[in-house]
């Protein structure tokens, strides 16, 4: 079932898509969104790509394995945990510091954020590694 | 103190680092990696001094303190003279293995084990606390596990390490349950603190169970009777290893525990009983079998068993002078022990046999080896001036002393003995005087490697046999004291005046000469009968019992296990409901009660949506309309979170939804069309778990609406949201940071089931199977 129309439309989406899941992500933490919103957004994207031409395709678009965005998202949920300790606080406990960067006003940035990005990571590598393997089949 | 956890760690790394030492520093490597256990025997025999005098080390890094779980380090006389050993014989064991594992080419994996195995083991004596101590018994189980079977391809060794780590896990298990239980009773697992609380522990009506599984742990490590078997068939492990864990340090962990928990649980008529009972089956059956065998490494093990049941009845009798002689007894046997199984790798290598038949007359090709065998194999005899000796009168001593089942266990003693002296005189006289005799290629002399440790340890043993005064005040005296303090300090030496001990050690020594004499004549006889009559071996018996719990095990997986999913399914759901229902029925008047508020012209349209897609789903003949009516379902559901305001939740819902349908389709696409429909009796039943299912989430929910939890704890979160944790969509900050722990652990469930997906979906299109 190749056809142009869907490959354009998919082709089109898929920065949309992913541009979307990052703001999703990034507004989650005070409005509706979050890591995992994201992360399913982000599939969802690569998966119409992949159902439009074929998952090697969808993987080249891609880039990078399914598995090192998973790794990559396990390792930042794991190490957004570290800064407590040196801290000297209990496990995990949320760390932030607050910058002010020029024209763009306070940014606030802490582990959470790190921690949330993990899960955005880890659900988008998930999500594709599974269906890109059932699609395959 | 943390001085000692230093040194740990180094061992650890020099563990990790050895196969790259082994390969690229070649023939140093060994003598490198030795120095590494050397040096830690110099460290620790630094503290001799300071512990002899009475002191002790301490040193705690709590973990989980409610729990009595610390890592702690204990160090006093007891621990230092066990550490002595095991960094003393680790030197010399590594040493020996640099030349003997040479030919092998997973010689970079031998050295890191049995480093492996150094650092698990002294950890395990200088352990201040119970589970800590349990963790690196554990890991001594382990490495045995893997240096047992490191001739991997000889199923015999696969077998045997497998038997081994069985017995020693499950003995260990049982152990750990015991630990717990003493923890709840004395309120720690500290060593030091239950020192203190030997009186509350035994007088405790649990003692007993908690005695029994300790027990267990230290006599499947310490090869007691019924289950002393393993201990044979590790011999299959290459013999640094045999002379290292099977003879001098390993084996001893379980002896380690007993004199260990001797203050704390020890001086109860079911001590004494249990252990001393076990002990003497244990030294005489390993002396006799013993005497018949005809591979030089079975014979030691045979005498390593018997030596272990000594220690175990020693510590039974639990009175000065045997605990005394449990000590002296454990140095003495690690010293000829050790050397005599580096002796036996020794022949194994230059004459290609340990079959003692096929073999003899040694001394004339290996003069410094034999003369160390010899001389280790005389103080094994228990005869003068080797230390051997002295260790052997205060055991004959120690059950002079006791009253009334003295005398049996001074025969039993005896007899042991006279084997012992027996076999020994068979060994020198066979295996390294007498003429010459050898199957193969006359044998070489061995490489300075392979001498310099049983050369060694036979020194020690003649220098402490003549000169045991100093020993006994600086390391014997302390590891006495630290088993029982009201003990009066030691006094060796090797003549102890004319007395019935001596009598008894004549007649001994006669006697052995006398079965030796009688070996020729004896032995056949006895092999005959071992072997004919005594049809029962504990090993082959082990393997049945495995055999059958197996079988067992398959029978009990193929039934719960029918491979059909819509039977795992009917079995969740039928279970859950039902244990919901019975919840739900004793409460049902509250949900009878509730009032409900009318509802909107939306909730009505959703309503409708929700029903007739599920109609239609369970009417349909297609699957794909049946999946797609599925996700009506699913978007009405959402459709309702977005109506009362939990936009996150109906966001993730709509996401998933849509990527299950996705999921659905791609699967549906490769499936064959409907062929045939389930039966009219099926669905029956299956509408019947829906409707039990479907009625009790309904209840559940009624009843949600009903709990008055107070504080509510969204309260608490809509609260702390923005003060805590910077945000303020509370459910994200619920996600990543109040409740951060179980997203981790989300994640990481949700990882593993991608590769499960991923492994499964390969492993088909590897065997090509359709289904």
């Amino acid at each position: 079932m190749k056809s142009y129309i869907v490959q354009l439309a998919a082709a089109r989406l898929l920065p949309v898509t992913l541009i979307l899941s990052m703001l999703v992500f990034y507004r989650g933490h005070n409005d509706p969104g979050g890591g995992f919103i994201g992360g399913l957004m982000a599939s969802a994207g690569f998966i119409f790509y992949a159902m439009a031409f074929d998952t090697r395709e969808a993987e080249k678009k891609l880039r990078v394995s399914p598995l090192m965005l998973i790794v990559a998202g396990l390792s930042f949920a794991f190490i957004s945990t570290l800064p407590s300790l040196f801290a000297g606080n209990p496990f995990f406990t949320g760390e932030w510091v607050s910058l002010s960067i020029p024209l763009l006003g306070k940014l606030k940035l802490g582990t959470p954020l790190l921690f949330d990005f993990g899960v955005y990571l880890t659900v988008w590598g998930v999500i594709v590694t599974i269906i890109f393997n059932v699609m395959e089949e | 103190m943390s001085g000692l956890l230093i040194y740990l760690v180094i061992l650890l790394i020099t563990a990790f680092l050895a196969p790259m030492l082994i390969s690229r520093a070649g023939k140093a490597a060994p003598w490198l990696l030795g120095m590494v256990s050397a040096s830690g025997f110099a460290y620790l025999l630094g503290f001799a001094g300071f512990i002899s005098k009475g002191n002790t080390l301490n040193y705690t890094i709590e973990w989980l303190p409610e729990l009595y779980l610390n890592f702690s380090l204990y160090l006093d006389g007891l621990s230092l003279f066990f550490a002595l050993m095991v960094t003393g014989m680790g030197a010399l064991v590594l040493v020996f293995s640099g030349n003997y594992m040479k030919p092998y080419a997973m010689k970079h994996r031998f050295f890191f084990l049995i480093l492996l195995f150094e650092f698990a083991m002294l950890a395990l004596v200088l352990s201040g606390n119970l589970i800590t101590l349990f963790i690196f018994w554990e890991l001594t189980s382990v490495s045995s596990f893997l240096l047992v079977g490191f001739y991997h391809e000889k199923p015999e060794a696969r077998n045997a390490a497998l038997q081994a780590l069985l017995i020693t896990v499950a003995g260990g298990l049982a152990m750990m349950a015991g630990f717990i239980m003493l923890g709840q009773i004395a309120g720690t697992l500290e060593i030091n603190q239950l020192l203190k609380s030997g009186d509350l522990i035994r007088n405790h009506p649990h003692y007993l169970p908690v005695l029994l599984l300790i027990l267990a742990g230290a006599f499947t490590k310490s090869a007691q009777f019924p289950f002393h078997f393993w201990l044979p068939g590790a011999m299959q492990a290459p013999s640094p290893v045999s002379a290292y864990l099977h003879s001098a340090t390993m084996v001893k962990a379980g002896i380690y525990l007993l004199m260990r928990l001797s203050p704390v649980m020890g001086g109860t008529p079911e001590w004494k009983y249990i252990l001393t009972i076990t002990g003497a089956v244990t030294m005489i059956l390993g002396g006799y079998f013993a005497y018949s065998q005809t591979d030089f490494k079975k014979v030691l093990a045979y005498t390593t068993i018997s030596a272990l049941g000594t220690l175990v009845l020693m510590l039974g009798i639990d009175t000065d002078i045997s605990i005394k002689a449990a000590i002296i007894f454990l140095l003495v046997h690690a010293l000829y022990k050790g050397a005599l199984f580096m002796i036996a790798g020794l022949i194994d290598k230059s004459a290609g046999t340990r079959d003692l038949r096929k073999i003899g007359g040694l001394g004339k090709v290996m003069p410094t080896a034999s003369l160390a065998a010899i001389i280790s194999l005389l103080s094994m005899a228990g005869l003068p001036p080797m230390i051997g000796f002295i260790g052997k009168e205060l055991i004959y001593e120690a059950k002079f002393a006791l009253p009334d089942i003295g005398n049996l266990l001074l025969v039993a003693g005896v007899l042991t003995n006279v084997i012992m002296v027996a076999i020994s005189l068979a060994l020198i006289f066979n295996l390294f005087l007498g003429p010459l005799k050898y199957p193969g290629e006359k044998p070489k002399r061995p490489a300075f490697a392979l001498r310099i440790g049983p050369t060694l340890l036979a020194g020690i043993s003649l220098i402490f046999g003549l000169f045991p005064a100093r020993v006994a005040d600086l390391l014997l005296s302390p590891a006495i004291k630290s088993i029982r303090p009201t003990i009066d300090s030691l006094k060796l030496s090797l003549w102890h005046g004319f007395n019935e001990v001596l009598l008894v050690s004549f007649i001994t020594v006669a006697a052995g000469i006398t079965l030796f004499l009688l070996y020729r004549r004896v032995n056949p006889v006895l092999t005959k009968f071992n072997n004919e009559v005594i049809t029962f071996r504990f090993a082959d018996a082990f393997n049945k019992g495995l055999d059958m719990f197996l079988h067992l095990t398959k029978k009990k997986t193929s039934f719960i296990q029918s491979g059909y999913q819509r039977f795992y399914l009917m079995a969740i759901f039928i279970m859950t409901s039902l244990l919901a229902w019975y919840q739900l029925i004793y409460t049902w008047p509250d949900i009878e009660n509730i009032s409900f508020s009318k509802p909107g012209i939306y909730e009505i349209l959703i309503l409708i949506l929700i029903v007739s897609s599920t109609l239609i789903a369970v009417s349909v003949k297609s699957r794909l309309a049946a999946i797609l009516s599925l996700g009506g379902v699913g978007y009405g559901i959402g459709l309702l979170f977005v109506i009362y305001g939990a936009i996150d939740v109906a966001i993730t819902l709509m996401l998933a939804e849509t990527l299950v349908l996705v999921l659905f389709m791609v699967v549906v696409y490769h499936l064959p069309k409907f062929t045939n429909f389930s039966s009219n009796a099926s669905r029956l039943r299956d509408a019947a778990i829906a409707l039990l299912v479907g009625g009790f989430m309904t209840g559940l929910v009624l009843k949600a609406g009903q709990l008055n939890l107070n504080p509510k704890i969204s309260d608490f979160y809509v609260e702390n949201a923005i003060p805590l944790a910077h945000g303020s969509n509370i459910v994200n900050v619920i996600l990543v940071d109040f409740r951060a722990l179980d997203t981790l652990g989300e994640i990481t469930v949700l990882v593993i089931a991608a590769i499960g997906v991923v492994a499964l979906l390969k492993l088909k299109t590897k065997k090509g199977s359709a289904t």
